[in-house]
C-alpha cells in the first residue's frame, strides 16, 4: 500500500501524482522506473519516476490518461493508495559531462526526460531543452523545465504556443546552425524518437531514447519488454529503458506495442461506461481482510 | 484405530487411484484436474504401506519428510496429527502433495515399487494438508524462544518460503523479501491454477505469517535495496539469495522478434499471476487463444503447462514442438498423460528454424524441420539431428518457447564480491550452502540451475541448519 501525498493535474489528461515510497526514493536516479498495480483485480504498467524527495520519502509519477488502468489512476486523489508500486528499475541514464546536451520532451514524455535534464545540468552541461506538444493545452512542466535548462524552446503542432512545428525542426535547425551538439536524449511518442534519430544520424551525434514497450513484471523474468537493438534482443526493464536511437528498430516496437490493441479498447470502453466498480475497489478492497484468522494449534 | 493387515495382505490391495476432472471438460476451465483422495479411498491406501523398520521413503524425500509416522497416523484416522507431523518437515504440504514428481523421490524408493505399485505418498500427503485446511485446524509447529537474530530471505519461492518456515522455528526473527506483488515464487505465477490452485499457496503462506515470518512484496533486492544494505542499514545478521532462475531463454532464431511469441514465463504470468483468462474480472490482457492455433516449443513441465493453458483459453489446436521423443521428455509422465488426453497434440522430433510474419509484424506460421535421434550425448540422451530436406511451414498464430531459463542477474549484479560461476549462478558450497561472502547464503535453483519444487524446498532446509549453526556460533 502506497499513500497518494498529492496529486494535480498539469494539462487536460496528464496528472502529476506524489507517492510515499521511502525505500524507491532513496534508491532512485534519473531515468529510472517503477511498475504499479492499483487495485488486486489491476494490471501492472510501468510509469518513469519524475522526482523524488527523500526526507519525505516521496516520489512523483505523472500519468498520461490513455487507456483504462491510467484514467481509473488519474482519478484518485491525495488520501487514496496505490496496491503495489515496485522501484526503482531499469538502469539509470548515463549522466556524465557530454558538453553540449539537447533534451527533446514530447508531450508527457517531457515528464520522463526532465528528471535527466535535471541531472545533466548537475553534471555542468550546457542544456538546451526542446519540448513539444500538439497545443498549448498538453505542455507541461514549463517552469520546471525552464529552470533546469540553459536553452528552452516551446514547440506546438499548431502553433498555439511557443513556436509552430515539432521538436525535430528545432533540431534541425540548431544542427543547421552550427551549433555544437554533444549528446541528444528524446523521450516521447515513437514516431517522434524515430524522426530524432534520423535528423541526428547523419550527423553522427550520439543519440538516446527511452523506450514504452509492454512490460508485466519489469525486473527481467519474462522478455515482454524485449526490443531489438542493433539486432540483439534486448530487455528494456532491465538493459534499458534507454538505448541508442541509431540502434533501435522502431518498426518492430510499434508492431509489438500493437498487439492487445482490441482488448484495451473494450476494457477502456468497460470502464468508461462505468467506472464505478473499478473505483470502489481501488479506494476500498485492500483495506479488507484477504484471509480467516488461522484456528488454534494442535499440537 | 483400524488395525493393520499382515503384510501379504497389504500388497493384494491395489494402487488407489485419485478422482479427476473428465478431460473433455476439464480442458475448458482453469479448475483443478486432480480431485484429491476421499477419506475412505486414502484410509484404504495407507493399508498398503509395509511400515518399513528403515522407511526408504523418507530418503527419497528431499525434505525427509517422515512419512511412515505421517501414514501411520492416517490409518489411525488422526488426520490433524498427521498434518502436523508433516509439517515438522515441510512447510507446503499441500503443494508438495501436488506437484512433487514422487515416482523419482519418495514413491521411487517406496519398496512396494519393486514389485508391486508403490505406495501413492503424494496423494496422501495431499489428502492430509487439504483435510487440516478443510477443518481450519493447522497444526503449526511451536517455535523456540527468540533469538534476536534477524535473517532476510532474498524471493518467496520455494526455496526462500521452507527456509523461513525452519529459521523462524529456530526463533530467528525472518523477513521474506518478494519482487513481484505476491508471495510464492513459481508456485504463483508459473504453474497454473488447474494443477495448484492459488487459494492453496496463499493459505500457506497465511500459516506462515501465523508462525510469526514477516513477508514484504515489491522489493526487488539488487534494486530497491541491496544485500550490502540489508546488513549495514537494516540489521540483518544472516541473509539467504533463493531468487530463482526467472530468466527466459529464446532460441535466437529469425521471427522471434514477432508479435505473438511469448516466452513461457511471460505467457505463464500472464495466465496466473494476472489471472488474464479471466478477463471480465482482471485487466491483464493475453494473446486471444479462442479458435487460434498455438504451438508450444519445448518438452518439459512449462511446456505442458503453457500448451494446457492454451487450450483452456479456447486454442483449436495446440501443438507441443519438441526436438527429441517421447521418451526423451523431461515433463511428469502424469503431465504428458493429461496432456494429450485433453486434446493437445504432440509434434515431437520437429525442431523450429524460424517464426514466419505477416507484414503488421504478427506470427502466421513456423518453419519447422524434421529430426531423428542419433548418438547418446554427454547427457546419455540420444541427440536430435536434422533430416536435410524436411523443413516445412505450419501456421500458427500464437508460439509459446518453452526452452529453460537462466540466471536472473538482479541480484549478482548489484553484489560484485559475491562470486558466480560462468552462467551466472551464485556459487555455494555444496554442504553448507555459504557464498563467498560471510553472511550471505544462497540455495535452489539460482544456485543449481532450473530443478523441481521439492528439491529447491530441500535446499531451503539445508540453507537453515547451516544458517541457524553461523547464528548461534558467528563463525564463518
Amino acid at each position: 500500500m502506497f499513500p497518494i501525498k498529492e496529486s494535480r493535474f498539469l494539462s487536460g489528461d496528464v496528472k502529476l501524482f506524489r507517492v510515499e515510497a521511502p525505500r524507491i526514493a532513496r534508491k532512485r536516479q534519473a531515468g529510472q522506473f517503477v511498475i504499479v498495480r492499483i487495485h488486486e483485480h489491476g494490471e501492472r504498467i510501468p510509469l518513469t519516476i519524475a522526482d523524488s524527495d527523500v526526507e519525505q520519502g516521496t516520489i512523483t509519477i505523472i500519468v498520461q490518461g490513455v487507456g483504462k488502468t491510467t484514467r481509473l489512476l488519474n482519478q484518485l486523489e491525495a488520501g487514496d493508495s496505490i496496491l503495489d508500486v515496485v522501484g526503482p528499475l531499469g538502469e539509470p541514464s548515463e549522466i556524465k559531462k557530454f558538453g553540449t546536451v539537447v533534451v527533446i520532451g514530447g508531450g508527457v514524455g517531457t515528464a520522463i526526460a526532465y528528471p535527466t535534464a535535471v541531472a545533466m545540468k548537475q553534471a555542468g552541461n550546457h542544456v538546451i531543452t526542446i519540448v513539444g506538444a500538439r497545443n498549448q493545452s498538453l505542455l507541461i512542466l514549463e517552469d520546471e523545465v525552464r529552470a533546469t535548462s540553459d536553452e528552452l524552446y516551446l514547440m506546438t503542432d499548431d502553433g498555439s504556443y511557443g513556436e509552430h512545428g515539432f521538436v525535430t525542426q528545432k533540431l534541425q535547425a540548431l544542427i543547421d546552425q552550427g551549433r555544437t551538439i554533444d549528446h541528444v536524449l528524446a523521450i516521447g511518442p515513437i514516431p517522434m524518437m524515430r524522426a530524432v534519430a534520423e535528423v541526428t544520424r547523419p550527423h553522427q551525434i550520439p543519440t538516446i531514447v527511452s523506450l514504452n514497450p509492454i512490460m508485466v513484471d519489469g525486473t527481467g523474468m519474462c522478455g515482454g519488454c524485449r526490443v531489438y537493438v542493433g539486432k540483439e534482443c534486448k530487455f528494456a526493464c532491465v538493459d534499458g529503458p534507454e538505448f541508442d536511437a541509431h540502434q533501435v528498430d522502431f518498426t518492430n516496437l510499434i508492431q509489438r506495442n500493437k498487439m492487445y490493441r482490441d482488448r484495451e479498447q473494450e476494457s477502456l470502453e468497460a470502464f468508461e461506461a462505468d467506472p464505478t466498480h473499478d473505483l470502489e475497489e481501488a479506494h476500498h478492497c485492500h483495506m479488507e481482510q484477504k484471509f480467516p484468522e488461522v484456528g488454534p494449534r494442535t499440537v | 484405530m483400524v488395525d493393520k493387515l499382515p503384510p501379504k495382505q497389504r500388497t493384494k490391495i491395489p494402487r488407489q487411484v485419485m478422482p479427476e476432472q473428465e478431460a473433455c471438460q476439464r480442458a475448458h476451465n482453469f479448475d483443478e484436474v486432480n480431485l484429491g483422495l476421499t477419506e475412505a479411498i486414502a484410509q484404504r491406501e495407507s493399508q498398503r504401506c509395509l511400515t518399513c523398520a528403515d522407511p526408504k521413503c523418507t530418503h527419497g524425500c528431499p525434505v525427509g519428510v517422515q512419512i511412515r509416522e505421517v501414514v501411520d497416523l492416517v490409518r489411525e484416522g488422526e488426520y490433524l496429527s498427521a498434518a502436523a507431523k508433516l509439517r515438522e518437515d515441510n512447510v507446503l504440504p499441500a503443494v508438495t502433495g501436488r506437484v512433487c514428481p514422487q515416482e523419482n523421490q519418495c514413491e521411487g524408493a517406496c519398496v512396494l515399487a519393486r514389485r508391486f505399485n508403490s505406495l501413492a505418498i503424494g496423494h496422501i500427503e495431499r489428502f492430509v494438508a487439504d483435510y487440516e485446511r478443510q477443518t481450519g485446524q493447522v497444526g503449526l509447529p511451536e517455535r523456540a524462544p527468540l533469538t534476536g537474530k534477524k535473517v532476510a530471505i532474498v524471493g518467496s519461492g520455494p526455496a526462500g518460503l521452507s527456509c523461513a518456515g525452519d529459521l523462524s522455528l529456530k526463533g530467528h526473527e525472518v523477513t521474506v523479501f518478494e519482487a513481484l506483488h505476491e508471495i510464492g515464487g513459481v508456485l504463483i505465477y508459473g504453474i497454473p491454477e488447474f494443477r495448484l490452485p492459488k487459494e492453496i499457496v496463499r493459505q500457506e503462506v497465511e500459516n506462515m505469517r501465523a508462525m510469526g515470518i514477516d513477508f514484504q512484496t515489491n522489493v526487488v533486492i539488487g534494486k530497491t535495496v541491496t544485500i550490502d544494505e540489508l546488513f549495514n542499514e537494516e540489521g540483518y545478521d544472516a541473509v539467504f539469495i533463493a531468487t530463482g532462475a526467472g530468466l527466459p531463454k529464446f532460441m535466437n532464431i529469425p521471427g522471434e522478434q514477432l508479435a505473438g511469441v511469448y516466452s513461457a514465463n511471460e505467457f505463464l504470468t500472464r495466465v496466473n499471476l494476472m489471472k488474464a483468462y479471466d478477463p471480465d474480472q482482471y485487466d491483464s490482457p493475453i494473446y486471444d487463444c479462442r479458435g487460434r492455433n498455438v504451438a508450444i516449443v519445448g518438452g518439459g513441465n512449462t511446456a505442458m503447462d503453457s500448451v494446457r493453458s492454451a487450450l483452456r483459453l479456447g486454442a483449436k489446436n495446440a501443438y507441443i514442438i519438441y526436438r527429441r521423443g517421447e521418451e526423451e521428455m523431461p515433463a511428469r509422465g502424469e503431465e504428458v498423460h493429461h496432456a494429450k488426453d485433453e486434446g493437445v497434440q504432440f509434434m515431437n522430433l520437429h525442431n523450429p528454424l524460424e517464426f514466419v510474419g505477416n507484414e503488421e509484424g504478427n506470427l502466421t506460421g513456423v518453419k519447422l524441420v524434421k529430426m531423428e535421434l542419433g548418438e547418446a550425448d554427454e547427457s546419455g540422451r540420444r541427440r536430435p539431428v536434422p533430416i536435410e530436406g524436411s523443413e516445412f511451414v505450419m501456421p500458427i498464430d500464437m508460439a509459446v518457447v518453452a526452452i529453460g531459463t537462466g540466471a536472473n542477474p538482479l541480484v549478482q549484479s548489484t553484489t560484485p564480491d559475491m562470486a558466480t560461476n560462468k552462467w551466472g549462478y551464485i556459487v555455494a558450497d555444496e554442504e553448507t550452502l555459504r557464498t563467498n561472502k560471510r553472511g550471505v547464503f544462497a540455495g535452489g535453483d539460482i544456485v543449481s540451475g532450473a530443478a523441481t519444487v521439492i528439491l529447491a524446498m530441500g535446499a531451503g532446509r539445508v540453507a537453515a541448519r547451516s544458517m541457524h549453526e553461523y547464528l548461534e556460533t558467528g563463525q564463518w
